[in-house]
């Protein structure tokens, strides 16, 4: 699997990263070393394998359903670097 | 007594629950040595007003009677970790500002423990790095010097090793993804442990791979080691994959009686092209770990070689899910918008800006491991692989061997810079030997054991069951003792 610009292209914006479109070639090469490293996986037997979810076996904990905190907008905006009568504020997104 | 800050911890909590000493006196000469100490690069925030406050509510406590064993020690945190009112960027630019409402539940447990914080310490961006290159704040320089080159302390947690190892505080925090504790201790001479996943708190560090990172301590001496994990790890309501059992006392474990027990050398470790420096610091490692009575056992960990490969599938890809909530609207940084930007451009833009280059090809390539028509390729393999690499260990211990002994690096540190064009994958063989024990989840420190031709130091690393951090501390403490590494870099900075 080789990727091309097109495709580093279509990563960068999933990824939502502006990358110039003259960086998009050595982008590219990037990833297809990082993957031609990578495609060693394929040589290994997995079958009847399952993937790991949890690296200790352990059941997640489950606590009640209550609030246990909250009431604290000052300091939940206090690092946002545009935030307006207690909201953050992006560009306009509704035409 | 003179030069404080080159105390251990452990002579230090001697020392200051006696009224040998104060800890303002301590921190005093800690935050001397940080001034003089620019040229290392390993303190990026320095808090000097905070420390002396602490260092006397420490002293307060200490002459009240009631002091932990960590009460008045002055530590250096890793910039990963949300520290209160003190600038947390994770050496990112799109952290830049941030200062948090809030302590890290690690940072929180040492000072509830009495420590006294010096300031933030240097890292790779977002803890992904192998050289503490990729820092906003510019490289973290390590302390050892042998010719002109100025060296890398190694990474992520470069500023971390490059402070203990200078001298500039008594220990510090450091987390540990891939190898990020281990692979610096060894190339600064000093002592580093990666506990069990799921002994530290993650809450409060800033996520770079949420099913591998853990937090530890980087320290001068195994003892220090087990002193201060035991102040950092404990169960957190607030970590879903914190483990709720009881943290023993690590240092009552170092008892120095290792007779019998069962230690493996994987055969898989030895790489082709090893230098022959490591070849035999490792075999010395087994004679000395024979010498004290224990049995060592030739064993194989068959899927070794696949590690790193599924490490960098499964990393970038929790990566890119982690670090898509830095996107200019919550903290941080945000990209100058021009007339007629929308929020698409203003992410895209903010990231762009934000994130370094290392980041960003991360990011994208776990974004495309995980993209429609390649997870189960890539990221549901890699799994696979990983359960695999976990099996490897289970089958060893299951067999009886206790811990399991390695080079921790594959080469003593390295120059700055010089991997600058070589192809990224190049760098990423640095975590060739600790990255199997994150995958796999286990305990794993690293100890100067040596040092190589050119006077560099070298660390030999030890692997250990599940939840057994004190038999590995314990099994560490016999080969620090034989070992007898004492070389301190000379100063020139």
């Amino acid at each position: 699997m080789s990727i091309d610009t097109e495709t580093a292209r279509k990563v960068a914006h999933l990824a939502r990263i502006k990358v110039e479109d003259d960086r998009l070639p050595e982008l590219a090469e990037n990833f297809n070393a990082i993957l031609g490293f990578i495609e060693q996986l394929n040589e290994v037997d997995v079958d009847g394998v399952e993937p790991m979810t949890s690296v200790t076996p352990m059941r997640l904990k489950r606590r009640e359903d209550v609030v246990t905190d909250g009431n604290m907008p000052e300091k939940i905006l206090s690092n946002a670097p545009d935030a307006r009568e207690g909201f953050f504020a992006v560009p306009k997104v509704v035409e | 007594m003179t030069e404080l800050n080159k105390l251990t911890i452990a002579d230090a909590r001697d020392a200051l629950r006696k009224g040998d000493v104060t800890s303002a006196e301590i921190t005093e000469a800690c935050l001397t040595e940080i001034e003089g100490a620019d040229a290392l690069g390993a303190f990026v925030h320095n808090t000097p007003d905070l420390a002396r406050e602490q260092a006397k509510a420490a002293d307060a406590r200490l002459q009240a009677g009631d002091a932990p064993a960590m009460c008045g020690i002055p530590l250096g945190i890793k910039d990963l970790f949300c520290t209160k009112g003190v600038p947390s960027q994770a050496a990112s630019k799109i952290l830049e500002g941030f200062t948090p409402e809030y302590e890290s539940t690690v940072s929180q447990n040492l000072l509830d423990a009495g420590t006294v914080m010096l300031g933030k310490l240097n890292m790779d961006e977002f803890a992904m790095g192998s050289s503490n290159e990729t820092s906003v704040y510019g490289n973290a320089v390590n302390p050892w010097k042998v010719d002109d080159r100025q060296l890398t302390p190694g990474g992520s947690s470069g500023g971390s090793a490059s402070a203990v190892a200078a001298d500039l505080c008594l220990a510090a925090t450091g987390t540990d993804t891939g190898g990020s504790i281990r692979q610096p201790a060894a190339f600064t001479g000093i002592t580093g442990i990666k506990p069990t996943y799921g002994r530290c708190s993650r809450w409060g560090v800033v996520a770079f791979a949420s099913s591998l990172d853990q937090a530890g301590p980087m320290t001068k001496s195994v003892r220090d080691a087990a002193i201060m994990l035991e102040a950092m790890c404990g169960h957190d309501m607030k970590d879903s994959t914190s483990a709720d059992i009881p943290v023993p006392n690590f240092e009552a474990m170092l008892t120095g009686d290792i007779k019998g027990k069962k230690i493996g050398i994987p055969k898989e470790y030895r790489m082709e092209g090893m230098p022959a420096e490591i070849e035999k610091l490792w075999a010395d490692g087994a004679d000395m770990l024979r010498d004290a009575g224990a049995e060592i056992v030739d064993i194989s960990l068959p899927h070794t070689k696949y590690a790193l490969p599924a490490y960098y599938v499964i990393a970038p890809a929790e990566a890119s899910s982690n670090l898509a909530r830095y996107d200019g609207v919550k903290y941080g940084h945000r990209a100058k918008l021009e007339a007629g930007d929308g929020i698409d451009e203003m992410y895209a833009k903010t990231r762009a800006e934000g994130f370094g280059d290392e980041v960003q090809r991360r990011v994208m390539i776990g974004t495309y491991v995980l993209s429609a028509g390649f997870y189960d390729a890539y990221y549901n393999r890699a799994r696979r692989v990983r359960a695999l690499i976990k099996k490897d260990f289970d089958d060893v211990f299951a067999a009886g061997v206790d811990a399991i002994l390695t080079p921790a690096t594959p080469s003593a540190a390295f120059g700055l810079g010089e991997m600058e064009n070589a192809d990224p994958v190049k760098m990423y063989l640095n975590d060739v030997f600790t990255v199997t024990v994150n995958l796999a989840g286990l305990p794993g420190i690293s100890i100067p054991a040596g040092l190589d031709a050119q006077g560099l130091p070298l660390g030999l690393q030890l692997i250990g069951r599940p939840w057994e951090e004190g038999d590995l501390l314990n099994i560490a403490h016999e080969v620090e003792a034989r070992a007898g590494f004492v070389a301190k870099p000379s100063k020139w900075w």
